[in-house]
């Protein structure tokens, strides 16, 4: 009988520290994957953020480097200017890139490196303990937001994918989500896309992914996919923001 | 044996140059040279000076507080810096925008409408070389054809101004020395 | 090679340029800006890389990217943004990465002025961002000077696997002096394959490269510290630079100052001798690693009565001449501040006071 399904070469045996029903190993995997189909894993390095997937590099098998909080494209971007022949990613949550590294994200994007992004959307602080993060949907209840998020004090959530469709330079845009199979599939070819602008040294790529966080959300994991989808996807919607074609 | 001369008038006379040169000269000669500029919001327009610093060893202290001369392209760079030069240094004042002349009696004055002059050779623009060439001949701190050499190399790739600034340069020592 | 009369800051810029660093990343500000006007003409020259990126913050991480990927680079800026920086500084310190800062120090502290300075000295030498780590400082007195230190910095942060800083201040970056550029100052970038992120398909090594400075295990931490430690008192034994000026005879008194500063007082010992009265100078040319022994024991001579340290600033490299001269001998201050710079004449008086 052959083989039907095996682990990407990019992804280590280690065991995830990521909660039950966390959606990042989902992604971990999707990443691997698209780096394996385009072969570039001995030509790739990772950054990784702080947040949850600051021990990427401990799951995604290729060089990686740790970034500050939120600095990940700056450090991507010091990397690539001086080594365009490798292939640069982040991976970063929301509160990295949508809170302290709004400026960074958007100046990266908007000198059009050529790099790759993994932004992982789950309105939420993970690694923190579940604090409001810019993303946060009004009522969510946070940390930090026990009454839930009052849009009044603290401003509706930021959508990035939208925000960054703004940036004249071209670019690659596009929200995903994670919480069917069917919407796993769409954000594998989005992934490998993003990558594959890179790799043909075209544009800046981006790739939003709607996620769930069932412990600081406080639900089971099966919860979690429902409530993202009648919550978050009306406000954040998925599809393609921007390509460099259309530009 | 240390000289210092201050340079001084308004944002755009081409005070930074004309030390630069003097400096860059110098050089050539073979002393040690230090070009101080003061820098900041006087740059935009206001009132530019800068110093420059030829030894025959090691420059030390960069803070020059009374210089040996003063080239004083403007009324205000001459009301503010007369009092420091030192004793038996050249006052050196553009008549054509000064109309005033040195409140000191213990220093060397030379007045001359370098304006006028610069207009005469084709530009005022030249101002600031017909002012460097009248002082050069005046202190006798640099050999005149070595410095004229180093004017020539500063325009180079300006190769159209090269002759203008060359006559400047020939009036501002006649200037000098007549 | 000829002389060549260049303003400090342009020179700082062709100076890194001959050390064989072609990556350069900064943010403009006053009074050091020139750099990168310099070198974003003079790199694309050269085939470099140049850079200027939206903030000092996101320069910092940029220089940490290129250092982590393998290539020498380099940035410049001055005092405010160097806080900026300092973030990055301890994340590169911790995670061994070579790199070079230059800081052309303004007057502080927040906005200060655009004048000379010495008040970066403690953020220079005792830290500016988290946790244990130092930088190794070069401080040096002219364009010249600053020409060769920078040089040396690519090959003592690649020695070191450390950041360097090179601090000049607004002086030395706004004047201009005739400098040369020493062929021999310029090494070979060293084999970075055992750690850098350059890529697993140009290495022997077919394992990942990580650079981090995240340790969550405790004793995994404090071998990480023990690591910059051990390079720390490697520094201190081999790479302690400083100049002793008119040491030889019985001076009377010791001053203690460097960079700029050192200039007018080596201007005031000479005015000194004419009178008469011996002043040495101790100038140090790392800040850190600090010259400890040699401050000491040029404190200790029978013949010097007391030692100052004079500074553009309130008062900080005079707390590690204390430290150093351990009471054998009084340790004073003089400092002037925001640009003013103590001329030759006020050190004399000073001196005259003190002695007596």
């Amino acid at each position: 009988m052959g083989k039907t399904f095996s682990k990407p070469e990019a992804l280590t045996d280690n065991h995830t520290h990521y909660c039950p029903g966390c959606t990042h190993g989902i992604v971990h995997r999707l990443v691997a994957e698209a780096i394996d189909e385009l072969g570039i894993r001995e030509n790739t390095v990772g950054i990784a953020p702080v947040g949850c997937a600051v021990l990427a590099y401990n799951y995604i098998d290729c060089d990686f480097q740790e970034a500050a909080h939120g600095r990940a494209p700056a450090m991507a971007t010091g990397i690539k200017r001086v080594r365009p022949d490798l292939m640069v990613f982040t991976y970063q949550g929301d509160g990295d890139l949508a809170s302290i590294g709004m400026g960074e994200i958007i100046h990266a994007a908007n000198r059009g490196e050529k790099i790759t992004v993994i932004f992982i959307n789950n309105a939420i602080y993970g690694m923190t303990g579940g604090q409001m993060a810019p993303t946060t949907m009004p009522g969510q209840r946070a940390t930090t937001a026990p009454a839930g998020r009052d849009a009044a004090q603290t401003g509706m959530p930021i959508r990035m994918a939208n925000l960054m469709s703004e940036i004249v330079t071209p670019g690659y845009v596009t929200r995903q989500a994670v919480l069917k199979p069917q919407m796993v599939n769409k954000c594998k070819k989005a992934i490998k896309k993003a990558f594959e602008y890179q790799v043909a040294n075209t544009c800046f790529s981006f790739v939003e992914v709607i996620s769930t966080c069932p412990t600081n959300w406080g639900m089971t994991p099966i919860d979690s996919l429902k409530w993202a989808e009648e919550t978050l996807l009306p406000y954040y919607e998925l599809g393609d923001y921007k390509t460099p074609e259309e530009a | 044996m240390q000289t210092e001369v201050k340079f001084a008038g308004f944002g755009g006379q081409g005070i930074l140059l004309s030390a630069k040169l003097l400096a860059y000269a110098a050089m050539k000669q073979g002393y040690q040279v230090a070009w101080i500029p003061s820098y900041g919001p006087e740059m935009r327009g206001g009132t530019a000076y800068c110093t420059v610093v030829i030894s025959d060893k090691l420059i030390g202290s960069p803070i020059i507080k009374s210089p040996s001369h003063l080239v004083a392209m403007n009324r205000p760079s001459l009301e503010k810096f007369d009092d420091t030069v030192k004793p038996g240094g050249i006052v050196f004042i553009n008549a054509s925008l000064i109309p005033v002349r040195s409140q000191r009696k213990d220093v060397v004055e030379l007045a001359i409408p370098v304006n006028d002059i610069a207009i005469e050779a084709g530009s005022v623009r030249a101002a600031n070389i017909v002012a460097l060439a009248a002082f050069a001949a005046k202190s006798k701190l640099v050999d005149l054809d070595l410095l004229k050499k180093c004017i020539k190399e500063e325009f180079a790739a300006k190769p159209k101004i090269i002759p203008l600034n060359m006559d400047a340069f020939d009036r501002g020592v006649a200037a000098a020395q007549a | 090679m000829a002389k060549v009369l260049m303003k400090g800051n342009e020179a700082i810029g062709e100076a890194a340029i001959r050390a064989g660093c072609l990556n350069y990343f900064a943010y403009p500000i006053t009074p050091q800006s020139e750099v990168a006007e310099y070198l974003s003409k003079r790199l694309p020259e050269v085939g470099g890389t140049f850079l200027q990126g939206e903030s000092e913050v996101a320069v910092g991480y940029m220089i940490f990217g290129a250092s982590g990927a393998g290539e020498r680079v380099m940035t410049t800026s001055s005092s405010p943004g160097i806080s900026l920086m300092s973030e990055a500084l301890s994340y590169i310190a911790a995670a061994h990465c070579p790199a070079v800062f230059v800081n052309i120090v303004r007057g502080g502290p927040g906005l200060g002025g655009i004048l000379p300075s010495q008040g970066d000295y403690f953020q220079a030498t005792k830290g500016g961002g988290h946790g244990d780590y130092h930088l190794l400082v070069l401080a040096p007195d002219g364009v010249q000077e600053a020409v060769e230190m920078t040089m040396q910095a690519f090959t003592l942060a690649e020695k070191y696997r450390n950041p360097v800083m090179v601090m000049g201040d607004g002086m030395i970056g706004q004047m201009m002096e005739p400098v040369e550029f020493p062929d021999d100052l310029k090494t070979e970038p060293t084999n970075k394959d055992a750690w850098a992120t350059n890529g697993m398909s140009t290495r022997k090594s077919k394992t990942p490269n990580l650079v981090k400075s995240l340790f969550l295990d405790s004793a995994e931490l404090n071998r990480n510290n023990l690591d910059l430690k051990a390079k720390y008192e490697q520094m201190k034994k081999e790479d302690v630079q400083y100049e002793l000026y008119n040491a030889d005879g019985d001076y009377q008194i010791l001053i203690a100052s460097y960079g700029t500063m050192s200039r007018v007082c080596r201007t005031a010992i000479d005015m000194l001798k004419a009178e008469g009265i011996e002043a040495a100078m101790f100038r140090p040319k790392t800040l850190f690693p600090f010259p400890e022994k040699q401050v000491y024991d040029a404190a200790v001579k029978d013949s010097c009565k007391c030692v100052i340290s004079i500074e553009m600033s309130m008062g900080q490299m005079v707390e590690d001449v204390q430290r150093c001269v351990m009471g054998k001998k009084p340790v004073e201050f003089y400092g002037e501040c925001g640009g003013e710079i103590p001329s030759p004449e006020k050190i004399i008086e000073i001196v005259k006071e003190l002695i007596g």
